[in-house]
């Protein structure tokens, strides 16, 4: 495919907002997991929360769409210059040739859940939606898409894409494929997931769920921690010897197996990462850094371990950074692939925290320690519920 | 810019009352209906329990896309797929913020694994073995329109042919006092970089450009995906174009051309 220079990139997580934040924890190596303090009976598990998104509400010619997912959304968006990468390109190109694609496993539903806890209860005992919440755009996915519409300005196609925790990986895929036809000539991606009780109770009732901080890739793991989160990155066709960071190739497919399971011998996973190799028009040697979608339940990491041993040479470095986030679902793929564009302008390869003893797949590319290369190109894997997986390939380009 | 272009190999369509892509162009033409049409779909993909089980949302999916893949004679294993909803599956949505106003830890796990957007995605790729890329996206009353333009630009960008998924479900509960979709409403189209039907050219432009509902759209026009039902009008008619809303100040424009002797 052709290469898509990244203009601007950021990710705000349980760790604080903007990439700052991101690199001095995982340099640190510093979690962002809390004891869970979200809702009215917590369930006994840690999460991702992000601080401060409760008093921040949005400006007043937003408030249609004030929810907790949206007040992420415009934190997120205010970090790392990405606004004045927009203001760039809309007045490059026009905001009708500039598509907004952004990702969401749950989108608004904390505030489809609120309205059914604060349902009022008339004379005659019906239940009626508090008058704050009878707002139809934040009970529906594409309440980020909208919102983010309205918040920027853009005016090219706008698309919540929703494949669980994929979503804000594959909205690398879709923009580009926009691009390369044409239809637009830049984009902004993203993806925002916040906590709620759809999720944390959902995962729960799956028995994924840990109890502990989650040890992705360790023996003894026993499931996920929860987190949320928002990211962006504003991506244009790469003009000829355009130096910087840029999306090199995606790679999309089905496990065509379970619905909340992996494949037992990571089929999808396996076609994912070749089929962003292949785009990239890189061999797997090339890769210095692949960030895993290593979830910390049993049946992924083992899957995914070997998966990567059978395609990768040893020398890879490959991690799961969900001990410092928590799992944030839909915007997954936008956080962890700000962390693959960290390692590539920093050389700062993050390991995996609270993991100790190696499972018995991890292959010699699993590493729990952080270290520090000069690296060219960077992998981020996302695979979600439905067996629907992607993989993206970054690379940089020297000045 | 130049306009992104289709041939539609195949359609499959399902709404309550009309069960078949056949019995909608009937209706459209001269307004009969089939006599004991089912009142729900029962999409032979799926083992004859899971059928029963199956939110409604997955059961109209599921039987428009084997239709249009049966109607364009594309194997469905061979197919990269779109799935467009509005609102994903308003019944789901309703039991799971009801269960967890109530008692939250009594959540169905296979309710909340079926409550992501791309449940109907899932259970396609699980039951046709297909291991091709598939998406799900909701883009509000422009859902459609977008859904086709990824299609169509998957088409432009070296996929030799698609599988597009248009659904939205009846809004129930609490909710369904804000969010409003009645019936059951699912469509498929198997799109195809070349070969033979009704060709399909797209353009964006400015404005709203909202056509009057045809037969379909009014008969089903209280449904969420009624937004696609202006280009199955046009293909039940023989019309050739049709505007679907494509965002808040957006239209999508389908030309659509026919062989000759078809």
């Amino acid at each position: 495919m052709p290469a898509l220079a990244i203009r601007a990139f950021t990710a705000t997580t349980a760790l604080g907002r903007g990439n700052a934040a991101q690199a001095a924890a995982l340099r640190e190596r510093r979690g962002g997991l809390r004891r869970n303090d979200f809702g009215p009976t917590p369930l006994p598990t840690w999460i991702g929360r992000v601080d401060g998104v409760e008093d921040a509400p949005l400006p007043s010619a937003l408030s249609r769409w004030e929810c907790r997912n949206n007040r992420l959304a415009w934190l997120a968006l205010q970090q790392d210059g990405v606004l004045t990468a927009l203001d760039t390109i809309v007045a490059k190109y026009g905001a009708d040739r500039i598509a907004l694609v952004v990702g969401t496993s749950t989108s608004s539903i904390g505030a489809s859940e609120e309205a059914y806890a604060r349902a009022d209860v008339d004379a005659d005992g019906v239940r009626h939606v508090p008058d704050d919440l009878t707002r139809p755009i934040v009970h529906t996915p594409h309440s980020l898409g909208d919102f983010l519409q309205h918040a920027t300005g853009l005016r090219g196609p706008c698309i919540t894409v929703a494949t669980a925790c994929s979503s804000s990986a594959k909205v690398f895929a879709q923009a580009a494929r926009m691009i390369e036809a044409g239809l637009v000539d830049a984009a902004l991606v993203g993806g925002v997931d916040t906590l709620c009780g759809s999720v944390l109770f959902g995962f729960n009732a799956l028995g994924l769920v840990s109890s502990e901080r989650c040890r992705p890739f360790d023996a003894t793991r026993d499931g996920l921690s929860l987190g949320e989160a928002g990211g962006f990155a504003v991506i244009e066709r790469a003009a000829t010897g355009d130096a910087g960071l840029q999306l090199r190739g995606y790679g999309e497919s089905s496990d065509a197996h379970h619905m909340s399971a992996p494949h037992p011998e990571g089929l999808g996973a396996t076609l994912a990462m070749r089929g962003a190799l292949d785009r990239a028009g890189i061999e797997s040697a090339d890769v210095g850094y692949l960030n895993l979608h290593g979830t910390s339940t049993p049946a992924n990491d083992s899957v995914e371990a070997r998966a990567v041993d059978a395609l990768f040479p040893p020398t890879l470095h490959a991690s799961s950074t969900k001990g410092w986030t928590g799992h944030t679902l839909g915007a997954a793929g936008i956080v962890e692939s700000v962390f693959a564009l960290l390692a590539l302008e920093h050389g700062l390869l993050p390991g995996i925290l609270d993991s100790a003893v190696r499972d018995p797949a991890c292959g010699p590319q699993i590493r729990f320690d952080n270290a520090d290369a000069d690296i060219r190109y960077a992998m981020n894997n996302s695979f979600g519920f439905g067996g629907n997986n992607c993989s993206l390939v970054f690379g940089k380009v020297a000045a | 810019v130049s306009a992104l272009t289709a041939t539609i190999a195949g359609i499959g369509f399902w709404t309550d009352g009309l069960p078949a892509w056949d019995a909608a162009r009937a209706f459209a033409l001269d307004g009969t209906r089939p006599d004991n049409a089912p009142a729900r779909p029962s999409p032979q993909l799926l083992a004859p329990n899971e059928r029963r089980r199956a939110p409604g949302s997955v059961a109209v999916a599921l039987e428009v896309a084997m239709a249009a893949c049966r109607d364009a004679g594309i194997a469905p294993e061979t197919l990269p797929s779109v799935f467009a909803s509005t609102h994903g599956d308003l019944g789901i949505t309703d039991y799971m913020c009801d269960t967890l106003a109530t008692d939250p830890t009594a959540i169905s796990p296979t309710r909340f694994h079926n409550s992501v957007h791309n449940a109907a995605a899932g259970y396609w790729t699980i039951g046709a073995g297909c291991t091709e890329a598939t998406t799900a996206l909701s883009a509000f009353d422009a859902t459609f329109a977008q859904g086709l333009l990824e299609a169509m630009t998957q088409l432009a960008t070296g996929t030799p042919a698609v599988l597009l998924v248009a659904y939205d479900t009846a809004s129930v509960g609490l909710l369904g006092t804000v969010t409003h979709s009645e019936g059951l409403l699912g469509a498929a189209l198997v799109l195809v970089r070349d070969g033979d039907g009704p060709r399909l050219g797209a353009t964006l432009h400015d404005g709203a450009d909202p056509d009057v509902p045809g037969p379909l759209g009014t008969y089903a026009g209280r449904n969420a995906m009624a937004q696609m039902l202006p280009l199955f009008d046009a293909l039940a008619s023989g019309g050739t174009r049709a505007a679907l809303r494509a965002g808040p100040h957006r239209s999508l424009s389908l030309g659509i051309a026919y062989p000759e002797n078809a």
